[in-house]
C-alpha cells in the first residue's frame, strides 16, 4: 500500500530563551495509507511534536514532510490551513469543542470553511454524529454530554469534512477505561469501515494496541516499532 | 454568524455590562449631538433675507420704536418688523410659552413661511387681545380658535402691579416647511404697549427685509452707522449670525459636547478594549483550534473583529434607539421634532471605528496566535 505519511531527516529545534532544544534528530517514516499507527513513548520523548508535524500545525525545522501527496513543510501559513481543512481530522485529548456551541454546531464547524449549502451541511452532519453514535445528542452543549459522549462529538467533528488523516492526541487519556475501550473500538470501525488512516499519540499500552502498528520514539528518535524507517 | 453570537455570549453577565455600557455612552451621544445637530438646523433654516438688528449692549436691551421708520427709508430695505421678549407661562412657570407681540400687517409679510387663513389674519389684526399660535402649540395644550388663554408673564407688569395677560385665541398658523417653529405664541403689540407699566414705545429687535441678500452686510451695515454715537446703538447681523450668537448665550454647545463625548468614549475605549482582550485571552485554546480545523489566521483575525463591530453596533443602534424615542421630549426646549438622520449615521459610524480600536489589537494576537503554543497552554 502506498505511504500517505512522509519524512524524511527531520530535525525539529525549539528556542526556549536562549537554550536551543533539537526535540526531533534526523526522523524519518513512512505510514502507509488506510494505517492505523500508535505512537508510543516517554514524555517529551517528541511525539506530540511528532503528530504537529504530520497534522500539519507546525513545520520542520529541516527535512521533508510528504502527506496525502503534498510537500507540506514548504506550504505557507494560509496554505497548511486550507490543506488541513481539506485532508486532516483532529482529535485532541481534552476533546476541545467549543463550550458554547451545541454538538451539531461543533461538529459543523469545518464544513463552515467548503462552499456547501446550509442544507448539505446539516445533512453531512447528520450522518457524522450518526457514525460516532450521538445522533440523539445534536442539540445539546459539551457540558451536558459525557466525557465519552463530548470525545465522539469531537471525533464526528474531525470526521465531517471526510478527511484522509485522523491524528489524535492521547484520544483516551481523559477517559476511564470502559470508555476508553468504546472510543478505541470507534477508531477502529473508522480505519477498519471508512478506511481511514490514522495516527494516535498514547501513553497507553492497552490503546496501543487497537492500533495495527505501534511506533516508539525516545528522545527525538524512533527506537523501535514495526513502521518501516524510510531509508 | 452562529459562531459569533455564540462567542459574544459565552459570558453573558459580562457582555450585559459591556453592551449596556456602550448603550449608555450612545444614549448620550444620542441626546447631545442631537441637541447639538437641532441648534445647527435652527442655524441653517435661517433666511438669507432677513437681517437682525438689536442693541449693541445686549439682546435684553430694548431699542426705541422710531428707530423703525428710519431703518425702512435706508436704500436695500424691503420691509422691517420688530418682535420682543415676553417670556410668560402658562398655569405654572414650568409651562413656558414662546409669545411674541408682533405689528401683524409687518411681521406675517417678512415671515412667508407661517401660513395663516386670511380670516385669521384678519381677525387677530382687528381683536385687541387676539393672539395667533403655532399648530403645535395648540395641540400641546388643546386651545382652539375662540378660547381665552391665560398668561402671567415674568418680565412685564401692568400698571395695576398684576402680570396676567388676557388673549383671546383668532388663529392656528403653521409652517409646513419646519413643524419645529409651530411653538410660537403671537399677539398685537399695541395691545403689550398700551397694557404693559414701563418701558412703552421700544421693541426688543428688529427683523430688517433686505431686497438683496447679497447686499446684506451693506445694509447691516448701513442700519448700524445710523444709530452710531446714539444713546440706542445697534448691532445687526443676518439671522443666521443671530441664531448663533443667541445659541452661544447657552454657551459653545459644540465644544461641550465634543468635550463630554470625548471623556465617554475614552473610558469605553479601555472599558470596551480590556473586554475585548479578555474575551480573546480566554479563547486561546478555542481559538487555536478553530485554527486547527483550517481556519486561516485572517479568518481568526476578521472573526475577533466581527465579534467586536457586532457587540458595538448592536449596542449603538440600541442606544440610539433609546435615544430616537426620548429625543421628541425636547421638543419644547429645542423645538426639533425627531432626531436628525445624520446623528444616527455618524452614531453608527462611530460605533464601528470604536469597534475597530477596540477590536485590532486582540483580533491581531488571535492572528499571530501560534497553534502548537496554544493547545499546549
Amino acid at each position: 500500500m502506498s505511504a500517505i505519511v512522509s519524512l524524511r531527516n527531520v530535525v525539529k529545534t525549539y528556542t526556549r530563551g536562549k537554550q536551543t532544544v533539537e526535540v526531533l534528530h534526523n526522523l524519518s517514516l513512512e505510514i502507509a495509507q488506510g494505517d492505523f499507527v500508535a505512537l508510543m513513548g516517554p514524555s517529551g520523548s517528541g511525539k506530540t511534536t511528532l503528530l504537529n508535524l504530520i497534522g500539519g500545525l507546525d513545520r520542520p525545522t529541516s527535512g521533508e514532510v510528504s502527506v496525502a501527496g503534498e510537500r507540506i513543510d514548504s506550504l505557507s501559513s494560509g496554505q497548511l490551513a486550507k490543506w488541513r481543512a481539506r485532508n486532516v481530522g483532529f482529535v485532541f485529548q481534552f476533546y476541545n469543542l467549543m463550550p458554547m456551541l451545541t454538538a451539531e454546531r461543533n461538529v459543523e464547524l469545518p464544513l463552515l470553511l467548503t462552499n456547501l449549502s446550509g442544507a448539505q451541511r446539516r445533512q453531512n452532519v447528520q450522518a457524522a454524529l450518526t457514525v460516532v453514535g450521538l445522533a440523539d445528542r445534536a442539540k445539546h452543549k459539551p457540558a451536558e454530554l459525557s466525557g465519552g459522549q463530548a470525545q465522539r462529538v469531537a471525533i464526528a467533528r474531525a470526521l465531517v469534512a471526510d478527511p484522509t488523516l485522523l491524528v489524535c492526541d492521547e484520544p483516551t487519556g481523559d477517559l476511564d477505561r470502559a470508555t476508553a475501550d468504546d472510543i478505541l473500538h470507534l477508531l477502529q470501525m473508522l480505519n477498519r469501515d471508512h478506511g481511514k488512516t490514522i495516527v494516535m499519540v498514547t501513553h497507553d499500552p492497552k490503546a496501543a494496541e487497537f492500533a495495527s502498528h505501534q511506533l516508539h520514539l525516545d528522545k527525538g528518535q524512533l527506537v523501535e516499532g514495526d513502521v518501516k524507517a524510510a531509508a | 454568524m452562529p459562531l459569533l453570537w455564540a462567542a459574544l455570549w459565552r459570558k453573558k453577565a459580562r457582555t450585559i455590562f459591556t453592551l449596556l455600557s456602550i448603550v449608555v455612552a450612545f444614549l448620550l451621544f444620542g441626546m447631545l449631538q442631537g441637541v447639538n445637530s437641532a441648534f445647527d438646523q435652527a442655524v441653517e433654516r435661517a433666511n438669507v433675507n432677513r437681517l437682525i438688528t438689536t442693541s449693541s449692549v445686549s439682546l435684553t436691551e430694548s431699542l426705541p420704536y422710531g428707530d423703525m421708520a428710519q431703518i425702512e427709508a435706508l436704500p436695500g430695505v424691503a420691509g422691517v418688523a420688530h418682535a420682543s421678549w415676553f417670556g410668560p407661562y402658562y398655569q405654572d412657570p414650568k409651562n413656558m410659552v414662546f409669545a411674541f407681540p408682533v405689528e401683524p400687517e409687518r411681521y406675517f409679510p417678512i415671515y412667508p413661511e407661517l401660513v395663516l387663513p386670511k380670516e385669521q389674519f384678519d381677525a387677530l389684526v382687528h381683536t385687541r387681545t387676539g393672539a395667533v399660535i403655532g399648530a403645535d402649540l395648540a395641540r400641546k395644550y388643546g386651545w382652539k380658535i375662540g378660547d381665552k388663554v391665560p398668561l402671567r408673564s415674568t418680565i412685564w407688569t401692568k400698571p395695576d402691579g398684576t402680570s396676567d395677560w388676557n388673549f383671546d385665541i383668532v388663529g392656528i398658523y403653521q409652517v409646513p416647511s419646519d413643524r419645529a417653529q409651530e411653538n410660537a405664541f403671537l399677539f398685537n403689540y399695541s395691545y403689550f404697549d398700551e397694557g404693559r407699566s414701563f418701558a412703552k414705545g421700544t421693541v426688543g429687535w428688529y427683523i430688517v427685509q433686505v431686497k438683496d441678500p447679497t447686499q446684506s452686510a451693506q445694509v447691516a451695515a448701513a442700519v448700524d452707522k445710523l444709530f452710531a454715537n446714539s444713546p440706542d446703538e445697534t448691532k445687526t447681523e443676518t439671522e443666521k449670525e443671530f441664531q448663533q450668537a443667541f445659541i452661544k448665550q447657552i454657551g459653545d454647545i459644540n465644544k461641550i459636547v465634543t468635550y463630554i463625548l470625548f471623556a465617554v468614549f475614552f473610558a469605553l475605549l479601555f472599558a470596551t478594549g480590556s473586554t475585548m482582550m479578555q474575551s480573546v485571552r480566554e479563547r486561546v485554546p478555542e481559538l487555536a483550534v478553530l485554527k486547527t480545523l483550517g481556519y486561516s489566521d485572517t479568518g481568526v483575525l476578521t472573526l475577533v473583529l466581527c465579534e467586536s463591530l457586532l457587540l458595538c453596533v448592536l449596542a449603538a443602534l440600541l442606544g440610539l434607539g433609546i435615544a430616537c424615542a426620548l429625543f421628541p421630549q425636547l421638543k419644547d426646549t429645542i423645538g426639533v421634532v425627531s432626531m436628525p438622520l445624520p446623528v444616527i449615521v455618524e452614531g453608527v459610524v462611530g460605533a464601528a471605528l470604536l469597534a475597530l480600536v477596540v477590536g485590532t489589537f486582540p483580533a491581531w494576537k488571535a492572528k499571530r496566535l501560534d497553534i502548537v503554543e496554544a493547545l499546549r497552554s
